[in-house]
């Protein structure tokens, strides 16, 4: 299939006068054309140059795709032909004032002015500071009621609002409204020192913090023509693989508490600590902050810290395995697992879900696999499919990754591995770049776009969680489902708050 | 039946004995900055600009434990010559003013306030509230509900309600759209009531501050008892501080 789209590669900057610039109605046609033909949405954003505003997005299929063109104030909504652009449409009304017509279903995404001083597409007075404040979707009937949850939650978590149009016990819809978590990360940026660019991208999602880091050092590496040693990517890799095993373990744990079956909530409760100890053992902090740097990474893996980190896997490897067959060979495990919380493969295609969720629908879809970054290009991994869509194929998939991951870890840990520690310094960038960074963490597709200008200042950060995908995952989830399974299907997808709030 | 025992049998007893007996952690973990005397002058103005939180006042020779990310780039810097981290991780304290130290850190149970000791001393029940971190606070206060910290044997523990609650627990940078659910929050609480702080973020805007969306320090909004540095804090700093501040 010819297209004017672009054909770029993760991690490698390109000048931004290669890519396509499309007349409107053109880039709308190709993109469409690229997406129902199923192709899938990596980034769809704007951004100001000048007085003008751009339109640029990421696609792919088998390969990353991009083009742009200049943002109309209004235009027929791309979602209405193709549910794939439907929250980046949100995204961008909300961001620039750009009102996409026609969108099926056009509400704000974080509920903050957009950047450009326009009139709020929304209708929204800001001075009032509750997010929820909006007349929710709801079903009308004798018999149905409606239940609100957050945004203060009952558990140690995150705050969001849930509401849920109800027939007694049954879930008609779920609508999930963010925004709680907003902190403007995205405007942050361009303006703070260089210093403090890794550590906010650290703190865009705490339980990713390697994923997040790996994409933002791997743009600023591009955009300064700066190689990692090889050491560099294996340390790296073998972050990302810990910090997948703290949270599949932990979630797994926390599946078998909402389930009432207590004795793995308690092991895997207690292992993923283990886990996270084994990222302070690598860098001093349990959640890999400090340890990834443009460059590098900030501490070597000496060994020392080698065979303490092998020693440790290989205790815990057993009790890991054990644990897991003792949760899937419950059968009053399996009952509330099975048939739970079902999502079609079609519906997740449709909603473009990415990672272990995808995963868990069919759709094999791994960064790792198919635009491998680090040390993945000489790795083995899995395909990892399920297709049964249900909170049994959600723990399945999380299951399956903790074994491979830990195997992955231990071919790692062989050899000595040898890194030099970049010395900080703040590296010219590439002027009139534009690069983008996907890589794959534990709820999926983490992907940033940078865009430099004409003096090599940063003049664009778009960054994208899989929970930006996958929260519509969740409501789809909870569709003829009991409410009382709501805790079940949220913990199987463990999306994240601030990860989608930026 | 006897799967579930034998894995009860390989998981054993984990339990810390922690305040009992002392706890080292490992060598790179980065606790309690430490100020060292001799370094010159200029390395103290390197550090100062290399920190990405700007952190250090080279002047007066002092770090603000409450701005501090504990990333080590000072230490990095200096080699350990103006600021070394130790492994010490009983940081926290009761006054704002007593985060800016040159490593220096009042005695937190010489600082406690004794009512609360009389009244929350046996039983503390507490309400966590989210406030726009980026939820690895949130998570590391959690695991003390594990099997290792196990909060409970000490009568310390989340719950669900406000109206159950002794104090609120914040963690993030309070968000402009969770100002307004986080004072209703505490106002449910009833009184006498406690507020602790909890991470860099909630302490002072960490690495948000300067955007227009935070709260740059949670005392700004509301009483703070108790601060908690870090980024996040160790589950054992969260666990000091509220041992030593309530029991």
């Amino acid at each position: 299939m010819s297209t004017a789209f672009l054909e770029i590669s993760n991690g490698v900057a390109v000048p931004r006068d290669k890519i396509p610039h499309l007349d409107f109605d053109r880039f709308r046609r190709e993109a469409l054309d690229i997406v129902e033909n199923g192709g899938k949405v990596v980034h769809f954003f704007a951004y100001q140059e000048g007085d003008v505003v751009k339109l640029s997005a990421v696609l792919r299929q088998d390969h990353l795709l991009t083009a742009g063109c200049d943002a109309p104030d209004t235009y027929p909504a791309l979602s209405s032909q193709c549910e794939p652009f439907h929250m980046f449409e949100r995204e961008l009304a909300e961001q620039f004032g750009i009102s996409p017509e026609g969108h099926p279903w056009l509400k704000m995404v974080r509920y903050h002015p957009n950047y450009m001083d326009r009139v709020d597409v929304f209708g929204n007075n800001y001075d009032d500071d509750i997010p929820g404040n909006y007349d929710y979707y709801s079903v009308e009937g004798p018999e149905i009621h409606e239940v609100a949850v957050g945004p203060v939650h009952a558990g140690v978590i995150e705050p969001g609002h849930f509401r849920f149009n109800c027939i007694g016990e049954r879930v008609l819809n779920l609508e999930i409204q963010l925004g709680y978590q907003h902190r403007g990360i995205e405007t942050l940026i361009p303006g703070a020192a260089a210093k403090r660019l890794p550590i906010i991208i650290e703190s865009v999602a705490g339980d990713t913090t390697v994923g997040h880091s790996l994409c933002m050092a791997q743009a600023m590496e591009a955009l300064s023509s700066t190689q990692p040693d090889q050491g560099a990517h294996t340390i790296r890799t073998i972050a990302l693989e810990l910090e997948r095993l703290q949270n599949h373990v932990g979630d797994l744990g926390a599946l078998s508490g909402d389930v009432a079956f207590l004795p793995p909530m308690n092991y895997c409760g207690r292992m993923r600590g283990d886990f996270l100890n084994m990222s302070l053992l690598l860098c001093g902090n349990r959640f890999s902050k400090g340890l990834i740097r443009p460059g590098g990474v900030r501490f070597t893996l000496d060994d020392e810290v080698r065979t303490t980190l092998a020693q440790r896997i290989t205790e815990i490897t057993p009790q890991v395995k054990h644990v897991i067959e003792l949760l899937f060979s419950t059968s009053s495990v399996r009952s509330r697992f099975e048939n739970c919380g079902s999502v079609s493969q079609e519906d997740a295609e449709h909603l473009g879900l990415v990672g272990p969720a995808g995963r868990a629908c069919g759709m094999a879809y791994d960064v790792r696999r198919c635009f491998p970054t680090e040390g993945y290009g000489e790795l083995d991994i899995p395909e990892n499919a399920e297709d049964s869509g249900d909170v049994y194929a959600r723990a399945k998939v999380r299951a399956d990754e903790v074994l491979q991951s830990i195997d992955l870890i231990q071919s790692l840990l062989t050899a000595p591995v040898k890194t030099e520690c970049p010395e900080p310094e703040e590296r010219a960038m590439a002027p009139d770049a534009f690069v983008v960074t996907l890589n794959e963490a534990w709820r999926g597709e983490v992907a940033h776009c940078v865009l430099t200008d004409a003096a090599g200042n940063l003049l664009r950060y778009k960054i994208k969680d899989p929970s930006f995908h996958n929260w519509n995952g969740l409501s789809m989830s909870l569709r003829n489902t009991g409410i009382s399974d709501f805790p079940l299907n949220n913990k199987s997808f463990n999306l994240s708050y601030c990860g989608f709030d930026l | 039946m006897l799967n579930t025992l034998r894995n009860r049998f390989e998981q054993g007893y984990r339990t810390t004995k922690y305040p009992k007996e002392k706890i080292e952690l490992w060598k790179r973990y980065r606790g309690r900055p430490q100020i060292q005397d001799a370094s010159p002058a200029g390395m103290a103005r390197a550090c100062a600009e290399a920190c990405p939180q700007d952190a250090i006042d080279s002047e007066k020779r002092v770090i603000d434990m409450g701005r501090c990310v504990f990333c080590g780039e000072c230490e990095d810097r200096s080699q350990g010559t103006f600021v070394a981290f130790t492994q010490d991780f009983e940081i926290a304290v009761s006054e704002k003013e007593h985060l800016i130290t040159d490593g220096a850190i009042p005695d937190l149970a010489a600082h406690a306030r004794q009512h609360f000791k009389k009244l929350f001393g046996r039983s503390l029940q507490l309400r966590q509230v989210s406030a726009a971190g980026c939820n690895a606070c949130e998570a590391d206060l959690n695991v003390l509900a594990t099997p290792f910290f196990d909060l409970a044997r000490f009568g310390i523990n989340f719950v669900a309600s406000p109206r159950h609650a002794d104090g609120i627990v914040v963690t993030g940078p309070i968000s402009r759209n969770m100002k307004t659910a986080l004072l209703e929050t505490y106002a449910a609480v009833p009184d006498p009531k406690v507020v602790i702080a909890v991470g860099s973020c909630t302490l002072t805007g960490g690495p948000f501050r300067g955007s227009p969306e935070i709260t740059e320090g949670l005392d700004s909004l509301l009483p703070v008892d108790l601060f908690i540095p870090g980024c996040p804090p160790h589950p054992l700093t969260n666990l000091h501080a509220l041992l030593t501040f309530f029991k």
